[in-house]
């Protein structure tokens, strides 16, 4: 296939391999945190890390939507399927997520919730359309790429003077969560895992560009290269790291060119802060409470804001004891490091938000990886 | 004079009239559009004798009966490359025939919503009609029953098929082998892709078209190689993927595929890139898996090319020994990978 077969080639990818076993010290060891799932999952679907030398480790970042929701959010979502009568839209990675009491937005469907699918937030405006009877919510998660087309529904909704629709809305942004990774102090307290450079988001930085990441490259002093979703996007940032790291710079640099520009999507960037502006603070899963880490609805469009229009309250809920998603997202743990993992906890059955979306790091490694683990 | 017709019943009307709840009930709508339309379309000396049941001859070759069945509820019903009446065909004959037998005879049963055009519905029993015939096989039996509508979705058909397994012939999903060769008979993902791009509304310029197929005709041609076939096995939903899984299970054994060799159409790979699904994981209806002894892997390689189905049939990888049963593969990258089992559903109502 044109324009994607290029950027998955073997070849090419072996040359990389053997610039990025050249250029590591020997006596240096590399820790790279990819932030987004989409690297997490292209790392694992592609086998990247077998072409990696021992010392070059790829840690997996927190960028993943779904695995960190908390379970308080889904709550809601579920509270007004069940108890609202809401029809309730979602993405479909989105179902599966555990949330209080065994339930799940997939086991509240089961129970009658009227959960539906849909693949953008388009399709969620058009269901509220053809049910002018119902109230329709679509449950937004994500992070910087998808909140515009949420915001353009808003603006829909309002131009359309829908009654029925509105908006339950997740998204979260990513700088916020990668300064917390490297400067909270809280997060410091739960434990953080030495990192020498980022390979930062691709489709976030279509959005918001890339200068975003200038601020903490400077003030950690953390080498960030902006990178495609395609392995060979992924082995390239690997070698570009290996190279700031080496040369003792720490700057943004952009792998991504094809699609990312310094500012990014300026249109984009408007029409969301027309819709929405940041909250005081959001709890992620495995992060704790994140200051100014999230987006709400703006007050002109609170009537599509699902939290004014229904009587919902958040409940913060803790993960199961056991479960090690929190350091598995910090990068702290590893997915073999969690007693649960492969055990209990599985793609069938999650316990953890890290195992339910093919983006988590823990449904990557056991999809795609858990070989290396069996003895 | 009386002007009353005895018995008159008028005609089904086929352009416009649509089912309703009598063409369930056992009467007279039921019996004429059993006459009308199954009957009509599917006729055979079986279904001719007009009882609850058919019989059927003895089986004078030996050989052992070999039964399958199978629920078909595809949306839409009608989609590029065949609809749910060949689907409903294909699906089961295919389930008879990678047993090995040769297949038979079918069982179909219909389950008709309240709504559904009777034009619809003659087209699907008429594509269900040239299916089994192209298949060698007689709808024997069958039977109507109609639900409210909204309590279903068009049309629902299971079908039951029988076939008759040589003697000798014993291809089971435990008989892989470490150093056994996988064989794969075509292209992957075209059915899947094909239901997918219909629902999605993707508009490509050169139609998916699913690959629905019955597949004895390519299994009675590698069978004649007189080689050792461990196994064969269609995988439908859950893909490739799934089904070497099922099978490495089955063997106790683990695989390990070459993802460079796995063929799967432009077209195909380009939808699935589009909806983020994996073709291994993606439906197929019209081809087969073959796990065979390394010294015949050739000579089956060979007699698959030479059928039309088989044209494009590839040696995907081999069997050796892992207490883990996992299936891998490596990838086209150079890395390695799981090919695990499909978490979750993919493509809900593909078949």
């Amino acid at each position: 296939m044109k324009y994607v077969d290029e950027f998955r080639d073997g070849k090419l990818a072996r040359g990389l391999a053997a610039a990025i076993a050249t250029e590591a010290a020997p006596a240096c060891r590399y820790s790279f945190m990819e932030f987004c799932g989409g690297h997490t999952h292209a790392i694992s679907r592609y086998g990247v890390t077998d072409l990696l030398p021992a010392n070059v480790r790829m840690v997996h970042g927190p960028g993943c939507p779904v695995c960190v929701l908390p379970i308080g959010r889904v709550d809601m979502a579920i509270e007004l399927a069940l108890e609202h009568g809401v029809i309730l839209c979602t993405y479909g990675d989105c179902l599966r997520v555990p949330a209080s009491d065994g339930l799940s937005l997939m086991k509240a469907k089961a129970r009658g919730g009227d959960v539906r699918m849909v693949y953008s937030s388009a399709d969620a405006l058009k269901i509220a359309q053809d049910n002018p009877g119902r109230q329709v919510v679509f449950f937004a998660i994500g992070f910087e790429t998808t909140t515009p087309p949420t915001a353009v529904v808003i603006r829909q909704a309002a131009a359309l003077g829908l009654e029925n629709f509105s908006v339950l809305c997740c998204h979260v942004l990513t700088p916020s969560a990668i300064s917390n990774i490297l400067e909270s102090p809280g997060v410091r307290e739960l434990g953080t895992v030495p990192l020498d450079g980022f390979i930062g988001p691709a489709h976030v930085s279509t959005v918001i560009g890339y200068a975003p990441y200038e601020f903490f490259a400077e003030e950690f002093r953390k080498p960030v290269v902006i990178a495609g979703f395609e392995p060979l996007d992924v082995m390239q940032a690997i070698l570009m790291l290996v190279r700031q790291v080496n040369q003792g710079r720490a700057e943004v640099e952009n792998e991504f060119s094809r699609a990312v520009s310094r500012d990014g999507n300026l249109k984009a960037q408007n029409l969301v802060s027309e819709i929405f502006e940041l909250r005081r603070e959001f709890e992620w899963r495995g992060l704790g409470l994140v200051p100014y880490s999230a987006l709400k609805i703006r007050r002109e469009y609170a009537r599509f804001d699902a939290e004014t229009r229904f009587p919902l309250g958040y409940r913060s809920v803790a993960d199961n004891k056991a479960c090690e998603c929190g350091a598995i997202l910090r990068g702290v743990k590893r997915p073999q490091d969690c007693k649960l993992f492969g055990t209990v906890c599985t793609p069938e059955n999650p316990i953890g938000s890290c195992m339910v979306s093919s983006e988590g790091a823990c449904a990557a490694h056991y999809t795609y990886g858990r070989y290396k683990d069996a003895r | 004079m009386t002007k009353v017709r005895e018995n008159y019943v008028r005609p089904l009307d086929l352009k416009q009239g649509r089912v309703d709840m009598t063409h369930g009930s056992g009467g007279r709508a039921m019996a004429q559009l059993i006459e009308e339309l199954f009957a009509k379309h599917l006729d055979n000396e079986f279904l001719r004798q007009g009882n609850d049941g058919s019989v059927l001859p003895p089986l004078t070759l030996g050989g052992r009966l070999v039964m399958s069945c199978d629920g078909h509820v595809v949306s839409p019903l009608f989609f590029p490359g065949g609809d749910i009446g060949c689907l409903s065909v294909h699906g089961t004959v295919n389930d008879v025939a990678v047993m090995g037998a040769k297949p038979l005879y079918l069982a179909a049963s219909f389950i008709l919503e309240e709504g559904l055009p009777l034009a619809d519905l003659a087209k699907i029993v008429e594509s269900m009609a040239k299916a089994a015939k192209e298949a060698g096989v007689a709808v024997v039996t069958g039977d109507t029953k109609v639900v409210e509508a909204g309590k279903a979705d068009g049309v629902f058909i299971s079908t039951t098929g029988v076939g008759v397994l040589p003697d000798g012939v014993a291809l089971s999903g435990d008989r892989a082998r470490p150093g056994d060769v996988i064989l794969l008979s075509g292209t992957i993902g075209d059915h899947g892709m094909a239901i997918m791009a219909q629902r999605e509304s993707l508009g490509f310029s050169a139609p998916i078209v699913s690959d629905t197929a019955a597949l004895h005709g390519l299994i009675e041609a590698m069978l004649a190689t007189g080689a050792d076939i461990r196994c064969l096995r269609d995988p439908t939903r859950g893909g490739l993927a799934t089904t070497l899984n099922e099978i490495a299970r089955q063997s106790g054994v683990g695989m390990m595929l070459d993802e460079a060799a796995i063929p799967v159409n432009p077209e195909v790979a380009a939808a699935c890139e589009f909806l983020g699904l994996d073709p291994l994981y993606v439906a197929n209806e019209g081809k087969l898996i073959a796990i065979v002894a390394e010294g015949d892997a050739d000579k089956v390689l060979a007699a698959m090319r030479t059928h039309p189905q088989g044209a494009r049939a590839v040696r995907i990888g081999r069997v050796h020994e892992d207490a883990h049963h996992f299936v891998q593969m490596t990838t086209g990258f150079g890395g390695r990978r799981i090919v695990d089992w499909l978490t979750g559903e993919q493509l809900p109502r593909i078949c």
